[in-house]
């Protein structure tokens, strides 16, 4: 069995009191619950702070560019549909730079985990405003204030039909670490939107902005409600849930692609194909 | 015998499956086939002309003349009479074009009504044109009706068509009697294919099981024809949402353990470009197809040109190794398709393959297929070989700078890669050493392997030539062709690459030599500015003093360039206006 000493990596090169820390214990915890060994399943990530994260645990890796988590990890799915694949993206890399993939990716429903670090803010590139940040917000790019309005990712996502759609907090690392189990247990496109701190440029949005107004969705909410999830998930003021929004089980592109549906993965069918000689004949 | 039929008519007047069927036809026949196409952007209307040569002997490009013009619309006949050979004749419906035309190469077949008293559906008007040009010709039908059995799969539709086609092949075989076209006897059948046909079937034949691309003019016949044959080979073919993520799939298919390509033009190869710098820094090995169409920006989409070849050549941030191949035929695509799979796997470098309009679209008879041409050699660290292992690193320092490539999931070790600068595990690094090193291994140590695997131009022709034509990718027919008419009176050879980078190394003393001992070598380019005329320059430093340029978004003919290098032969040099209009 996997221990969660096996799933430490390189160290960490975030600040003091980042977010991240918490999003990398829930996700090894979540790890070591499910019984993966670091091999048996990929990370891709992009760039931005959140882009790093699989390099600080143990898994096969994809560190790709910025705004493209997704297409790579569609692709490493399709190639091989046996191992788990998790996104992981921030706010500016899922929802600015690679917000088309996105909207793919939701339509397409190859059975990804997206984890979107959405810190309000850039971090790497020091406090420039993202999709995310609150109307209003003064960075050194819109010193009057962000002017363009906050983009709602798990509105969106429900909208668009994503069957799995959930908020969790890096500051709650027990919910964090069970909604990433969940998403992982789920078969099908997950979006799992982590708010997190940036304690180095985000100073509107802090531990105690996020404390004050994150509560758990209560234990009889119905997550299979289109209408109430869309309601709940519209709710960001003085109080914002936390927990599976929405989640109703569907058909995946797995499940609808004939090449992969019920056949062994790409992976171990490599080498020239059969069937190439009727191919030859119908240029005859 | 060496004839030219041309299909001309609107967009959605059914040119492509007359130009289809009777290119099918031909090959049956046994003759060779060269077929290209010349369409607008449109769906409907226009003007568009499909044109097919035939002959019993090699024929690799168009040629001017036009044996039999079947006119699908009014415009067709002031556009192409000119083109009628001495031979020739032009075929319309006057009921369909609501005019007639008098003299007696128009002959007037009343193909619509044909189609509508045997068939019962104006459609198969196009099955008529078919059976008037075989009646003209004085073929044998019973080839249209086998070629038409293949493509029409119910049972009533197959038997009006050949109803249509057997009236419209009795209206030309009894219409024209001054038809003087003595076709040569039936030989062996052959096949036809087209060039992203070619690509494509290549691509699967390598192994190849991921393609994602977003269609784009002219590299959507790979698409098509790889997503038609996806479920046969068990590949996994995705339209993706874009370009950028067409290429970042095929890289994580590829990281994950199969062969994988994308296909686009330059436009969208455009926004690939970040995808092929992120190929060389992870050393995933991708294949690239560009067809290229006349740019800039969205240019003629459906027209012609060699204008990106240093696009694709110096495309992507930072240095890193690459292959560019540009074949000139669909023998020329199996083999460099297969070599591109081939070199990407073993080198983990990207592979371009540069095709064009003209090339993607063009149709050629083939002989057969040889499968035994597609050789496979798996790379890749899998199964027990990669779980025997008791460490792994993907981007090991080694000798020869390429790492073993170990599919994930495969051993109890993990695979890393980054797109930042990383260690030999994969992490990402800050260090310079660390930093040399790498760049070292990706760049000076495998480009030398790469370079090796390189092949010297093809040389055809006189031996020592006084007159060389040098060229690139799909201008191979036509110079080709050129060599043999000029061959007579002329010591003349072509020099052909389409292995264009690393710039060949294997044969340079002789093939330099042969360039400059020659009293001319020319340069012949679909392009304005001599792309290839360049990296020859940089490469060895020879500048060629003549050229010959087409950049209208047409192919060459062979009476076109053959008039281009008699002017160059006769000392007739075009020279160029020096004014600037429009520049005050």
């Amino acid at each position: 069995m996997v221990t969660l000493a096996e799933l430490k990596g390189q160290k960490p090169a975030w600040c003091p009191g980042c977010g991240n820390f918490g999003i990398l214990t829930a996700f090894r915890k979540a790890v070591v619950e499910e019984g993966w060994e670091p091999w048996q399943f990929t990370i891709v990530s992009g760039i931005g702070q959140a882009g790093k994260f699989p390099h600080y645990t143990m898994c096969n890796t994809f560190n790709g560019l910025h705004g493209r988590t997704l297409p790579v990890a569609t692709a490493i799915r399709l190639a091989n549909h046996e191992m788990p694949v998790a996104a992981f993206a921030g706010d500016g890399d899922c929802y600015g730079e690679g917000g088309n993939h996105l909207l793919a990716a939701i339509r397409r429903n190859v059975n990804v985990k997206l984890f979107v670090h959405d810190n309000q803010v850039y971090g790497l590139t020091k406090g420039q405003p993202s999709p995310t940040s609150l109307v209003g917000m003064k960075t050194p790019v819109t010193p009057s204030g962000v002017t363009e309005r906050e983009f709602n990712p798990v509105s969106a996502a429900i909208a668009m039909g994503c069957g799995f759609v959930a908020r969790g907090y890096a500051g709650d690392t027990g919910q964090l670490s069970e909604l990433m189990k969940a998403s992982f247990r789920y078969r099908g496109f997950s979006l799992l939107d982590i708010f997190q701190p940036c304690v180095s440029f985000n100073k509107l949005n802090t531990y105690d902005w996020y404390k004050q107004r994150c509560y758990h969705l209560e234990e009889d909410y119905d997550p299979s409600d289109f209408d109430a999830a869309f309601e709940r998930s519209r709710e960001f003021g003085d109080r914002i849930p936390t927990g599976i929004l929405y989640r109703k089980e569907q058909e995946t592109y797995e499940d609808r692609q004939p090449v992969l549906a019920g056949q062994a993965p790409l992976v171990k069918r490599v080498g020239k194909p059969s069937g190439l000689e009727k191919t030859v004949e119908e240029f005859a | 015998m060496d004839y030219t039929i041309k299909v001309g008519g609107a967009a959605g007047q059914g040119i492509q499956t007359i130009g289809f069927t009777l290119s099918k036809v031909f090959s049956r026949y046994g003759y060779d086939l060269f077929s290209y196409q010349d369409y607008e952007s449109r769906v409907r209307g226009g003007h568009n002309f499909y044109q097919i040569r035939f002959a019993d002997s090699k024929v690799l490009c168009p040629r001017e003349p036009v044996d039999i013009l079947v006119a699908l619309d009014a415009a067709s006949i002031p556009l192409h009479s000119g083109e009628l050979s001495d031979v020739g004749f032009a075929i319309y419906d006057s009921e369909d074009i609501k005019e007639t035309h008098k003299g007696r190469r128009y002959i007037d077949v009343p193909m619509s009504r044909m189609a509508l008293e045997q068939g019962g559906s104006k459609i198969m008007a196009n099955t008529a044109a078919c059976g008037a040009v075989m009646g003209m010709m004085g073929m044998k039908v019973e080839l249209l009706q086998d070629v038409l059995a293949t493509t029409l799969k119910r049972k009533e539709t197959l038997e009006s068509n050949i109803k249509v086609a057997r009236a419209g092949y009795e209206f030309g075989n009894t219409n024209c009697p001054e038809c003087s076209f003595r076709p040569a006897g039936q030989a062996s059948a052959k096949m036809t294919i087209e060039g992203n046909e070619a690509i494509a079937f290549g691509a699967i034949a390598s192994g190849c099981k991921f393609y994602s691309a977003y269609p784009m003019t002219p590299s959507t016949g790979i698409l098509t024809f790889m997503a038609g044959h996806a479920e046969r080979h068990g590949i996994v073919v995705e339209q993706a949402e874009d370009e950028v993520a067409a290429i970042n799939m095929a890289l994580g298919a590829s990281f994950a353990g199969v062969r994988a390509m994308t296909g686009t033009s330059g436009g969208g190869f455009a926004l690939m470009v970040e995808g092929i710098s992120l190929a060389g820094m992870t050393e995933t090995p991708v294949v690239m197809v560009l067809a290229q169409r006349p740019g800039p920006a969205t240019g003629f989409p459906t027209r012609t040109e060699q204008s990106d070849l240093l696009f694709g050549l110096f495309a992507g941030h930072g240095e890193f190794p690459r292959a560019v191949f540009a074949p000139g035929s669909p023998e020329q695509a199996f083999k460099l398709v297969s070599k591109a799979f081939d070199i990407t796997e073993k080198y983990q470098v990207p592979v371009i393959i540069l095709t064009d309009q003209h090339l993607a679209d063009s149709a050629w008879s083939l002989d057969g297929i040889d499968l035994d041409h597609f050789k496979y050699t798996d790379y890749r660290l899998r199964g027990a070989e990669f779980a025997g292992l008791t460490e792994y690193k993907r981007h090991a320092f080694t000798e020869s700078g390429v790492s073993p490539l170990a599919v994930p999931g495969e051993g109890p070790h993990v695979v890393v890669t980054d797109s930042d600068e990383h260690d030999e595990e994969g992490h990402i690094v800050e260090d310079a050493e660390t930093r040399t090193l790498m760049v070292d291994k990706r760049y000076f140590k495998k480009l030398p392997h790469v370079k090796i695997e390189i092949e010297p131009p093809l040389l055809y022709g006189a031996e020592e030539p006084e007159v060389v034509l040098v060229g690139w990718g799909s201008n191979y027919g036509v110079m080709r062709e050129a060599v043999d008419s000029l061959g007579a009176d002329n010591r003349i050879a072509m020099m052909h690459f389409s292995e264009l980078y690393p710039f060949p190394e294997a044969g340079r003393a002789k093939f330099m030599g042969t360039l400059e001992k020659a009293r001319m070598a020319i340069c012949i380019e679909n392009n304005a500015s001599g792309r290839f005329a360049s990296l020859m320059r940089m490469e060895t430093g020879f500048k060629f003093e003549r050229a010959i340029h087409k950049y209208d978004g047409r192919p060459f003919t062979l009476e076109g360039l053959l008039e281009e290098i008699n002017g160059h032969l006769s000392g007739v040099k075009r020279t160029k206006a020096g004014m600037v209009p429009g520049v005050r």
